[in-house]
């Protein structure tokens, strides 16, 4: 065995073997915000949605904010691991795992938030059982609900070898019930030649099947704005616009992951300069497709001022939501496109600001979005004002640490890189040169 | 290939057991509900969860099928002999008895109040309520120096929460200057956008036209809110402040009474009253009978004083609808007018505020603002 792979091995382990520095602190400091949270979510199910700033006018705000946020962020995954997977672009293996990773607990934080949001959380059942097929919550639900399925199963095949590995050398170094998990995890994989055609198609089917479905996800979240008749929502290419943000979000936000896990487990081989750089690149591209899909949704509609849409482009550009707009269009869309075509400003720091920016922005993006759409008067009265309470801040906090606390502990438990991908690539690296190197010989030799 | 140690046979045991109970339980539930969205959840997620599954053993070699069970079921278990197929059968058996009580026990347990609109006595003719509003004769009660008596009315009878108005007075801008009173029941759409969205069914259309609300099934999730481009439909944010003798009532969805905290309501056009032969509470209260109750199918309607033919009386005072352009297809027609027919001047504006009688008296309750 190489000593490359070797050091890969060691690097994978050491978060499952030995508890990196403030762990604990920091899954403390998780917790209590948690904690918090849920105190809040109690005196909301005690008192009722009056403790928020919802009313009737603006009957939507920060919970559904966080629905399409973290749904969004959860395309992360699958850009990263089966777009580019389709794509062959091999660079991307290291980083595969914590896109998955992204995705799944993403995917459980915004699920979440829909709960959250409903005025008889006791009642959600109703929607299995009286559920009604024409109705856009229902596509959500089971929009959701497929793509959480299949994303588990999508970090979850590609990991067998690798859990398998862990069961190998970690048995005996970890508790009981963790060796216990590995072992039952890697139903039995032994690296068999069988096995591995089976994995792989598996593996291909999957990455296939996932697209489309991740697809449809935030193309339907989008459908729940634009199938009401709300004039700021009543727009066609609201489904594209959303796919495109959520792919755009979830590349910074996997931007970031990269940047921490990398200092806390010392990843630097494995997730270089390169990998930002590559991802800053994709992330300025999509900086580009939403800078296109604004101009051609608010240019449509604000020519032709129909009515109604004159209050709508006031409140957006120049009055109450002016601030949020300008800052999502100059922070998040065009200051990363600059940071990152600049050489010098080309750097991981620069890259990780830029994704910081495309995060805040597209969270605000998602908040204006939904709240100036419910703001706009339907009938002449005066436009109401939405002001999130502490109890809205303190579940959404919550919601934050839950993601952080899922992904602080998945990392801990599961292998943080794909080392069976990582050292199977390489071989078959290895092997093309050499086969290259000789075909090289075979001509200089020809040549003479 | 290094040997593993074979795992103790009760584990094994469990495991098949768990395998079946999960099949059973499954498939019962898909029988139990029919085609509804959980079967379709339900489908979707096996159906992904054995594509690789299926996929590999496609691709599979004939002789390489006996490692993929060694794979799946653990060193052991090479083939399953009479005994334990036996076994396997007692307890699809035992748990295929059993399973079907459980999704209906669930069923029980969640089915909060079905509507029983629905089972109406058969008549000849299906009623079709229909309202029309004559703005000519609507002054927001300036006249009388009272808030809008149509709206003090419904709230009084229906025990509407503060601040829900089913019907609401909104001032509408004329061109030129000046303005007129519109009188906004919910619109009763035959077309309703928020029944359209609704992911439970718990607003739904009455078979005699009403839109109504099941509070019993509502989940809250608000999108009928966001749907009603009418601004038409209210929701209980906080414990709704209404009398404590009408929060002990048994619920009826014909009166939602009691109002229940997080779900919706709106104007729900007193089906109630018109069956017992009388008019809805914002009829009766409209001081200049500006309000017009009937019945699309007999094209009759009456404000309490004078009976019209609907169809002669929408073409003959050019009859308009709200927001016609949305095909949201209102059974609410309004008559043009800013209170011309009793004498009201359309540049004095405003009107006095709505009083909800007894929201000192909800003990407990908590108001708040739109
Ligand atoms: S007015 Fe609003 S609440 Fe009433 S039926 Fe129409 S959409 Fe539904
Ligand atoms: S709030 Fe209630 S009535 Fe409205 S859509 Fe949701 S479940 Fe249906």
């Amino acid at each position: 065995m190489s000593s490359w792979q070797e050091r890969l091995e060691e690097r994978t382990l050491d978060p499952a073997r030995s508890t990196p520095r403030n762990y604990w602190l920091v899954v403390g400091a998780l917790a209590a915000v948690i904690a918090w949270a849920l105190y809040a979510y109690f005196v909301q199910v005690r008192d009722g949605l009056v403790v928020t700033g919802m009313r009737d006018r603006i009957s939507w705000g920060l919970y559904i904010t966080m629905f399409v946020f973290f749904i969004g962020i959860s395309h992360a995954g699958t850009l990263i691991s089966a777009i580019l997977r389709v794509a062959n672009a091999t660079w991307r293996t290291p980083v595969t795992r914590m896109a998955e990773f992204i995705t799944a607990v993403a995917l459980m934080t915004g699920a979440l938030f829909v709960i959250v949001d409903l005025g008889r959380p006791d009642r959600f059942l109703n929607v299995l059982i009286h559920g009604r097929w024409q109705s856009p919550i229902v596509w959500d639900v089971t929009a959701v609900t497929t793509y959480l399925t299949a994303s588990l199963l999508y970090l979850y095949l590609p990991m067998i070898p690798d859990l398998a590995f862990f069961r190998d050398r970690l048995t005996g170094s970890v508790s009981k019930w963790q060796s216990g998990l590995y072992r039952i995890l890697a139903i039995n994989w032994k690296g068999t030649d069988t096995q591995k055609r089976q994995l792989h198609s598996s593996i291909s089917i999957m990455m296939i099947l996932i697209i489309p479905i991740a697809v449809s996800v935030h193309t339907v979240v989008s459908w729940i704005f634009a199938m009401t008749l709300r004039e700021a929502w009543n727009s066609a290419i609201f489904g594209f616009f959303f796919v495109a943000g959520a792919i755009f979000s979830g590349i910074a936000t996997l931007i970031i992951m990269m940047a921490l896990l990398r200092r806390v487990y010392r990843l630097e081989e494995y997730i270089t300069q390169k990998h930002f750089q590559y991802l800053g690149f994709l992330m300025a591209a999509m900086a580009g497709v939403m800078l296109y899909a604004n101009i051609s949704e608010y240019v449509t509609a604000g020519f032709k001022l129909e009515e109604g849409a004159e209050f709508i482009f006031r409140q957006l550009f120049v009055a109450e939501f002016a601030p949020y707009f300008w800052f999502y269009i100059v922070a998040g869309i065009l200051a990363p496109i600059v940071l990152i075509f600049i050489p010098r400003m080309r750097t991981i720091g620069g890259i990780v600001a830029a994704a910081v920016l495309v995060d805040l922005a597209m969270f605000v993006e998602r908040y204006f979005i939904v709240v100036t759409g419910l703001r706009a008067p339907l009938l002449p009265y005066e436009p109401a004002n939405y002001t999130p309470t502490w109890v809205e801040w303190s579940i959404t906090a919550g919601g934050f640490a839950f993601f952080a606390l899922l992904v602080t502990v998945f990392v801990r438990i599961f292998p943080i890189m794909a080392v069976y991908e990582m050292a199977e690539e390489r071989e078959e690296l290895a092997a093309e040169r050499l086969s290259l190197e000789s075909d090289g010989a075979l001509t200089g030799e020809a040549g003479l | 290939m290094v040997a593993t140690a074979q795992p103790p046979k009760r584990r094994q045991w469990l495991g098949h057991a768990a395998l079946v109970l999960l099949m059973s339980t499954t498939v019962t539930a898909f029988l139990a509900w029919g085609v509804n969205p959980l079967f379709v959840l339900l489908t979707t997620v096996s159906v992904l969860a054995s594509v690789p599954l299926v996929a590999a053993r496609v691709s599979m070699s004939k002789d390489s099928r006996r490692e993929w069970k060694t794979w799946l079921f653990a060193d052991g278990v090479r083939s399953v002999d009479r005994r334990t197929a036996l076994r396997l059968f007692g307890v699809a058996a035992v748990f295929g008895a059993v399973s079907p009580t459980v999704p209906k026990l669930a069923q029980k347990a969640l089915a909060q109040g079905t509507p029983d609109v629905g089972e109406l006595p058969p008549r000849a003719r299906t009623r079709q309520w229909t309202m029309i509003i004559d703005l000519r004769r609507c002054d927001g009660c300036q006249s009388i120096e009272l808030p809008p008596q149509c709206t003090t009315a419904c709230i009084e009878g229906h025990f509407a929460p503060e601040p829900m108005q089913w019907i609401e007075v909104y001032e509408h801008e004329l061109p030129g200057h000046g303005t007129r009173f519109v009188p906004t029941p919910c619109q009763q759409c035959q077309n309703p956008p928020c029944v359209n969205v609704c992911p439970v069914g718990a607003t739904f259309s009455a078979p005699e036209g009403p839109v109504l609300i099941d509070q019993n099934r509502c989940i809250g999730c608000r999108i009928c809110m966001a749907a009603c481009p009418y601004d038409r439909r209210f929701f209980n944010w906080g414990e709704p402040p209404i009398p404590a003798d009408a929060g002990r009532a048994e619920y009826d969805l014909e009166l939602q009474v009691p109002a229940y905290k997080g779900t919706v309501m709106k104007c729900d056009f007193c089906p109630d009253m018109v069956r017992s032969g009388t008019l809805p509470y914002c009829i009766q209260g409209c001081p200049h009978r500006a309000i017009y109750y009937g019945d699309l199918e007999e094209d009759l309607a009456t404000n309490g004083r004078e009976l019209v033919s609907v169809s002669r009386y929408l073409a003959n005072n050019d009859a308009f609808l709200l927001k016609e352009e949305l095909g949201t297809q209102p059974r609410v027609y309004y008559i043009p007018g800013h209170g011309e027919d009793i004498g009201r001047d359309p540049t004095h504006e405003g009107f006095l505020p709505i009083r909800w009688p007894w929201t000192r008296l909800a003990e407990g309750s908590a108001t708040w603002s739109r």
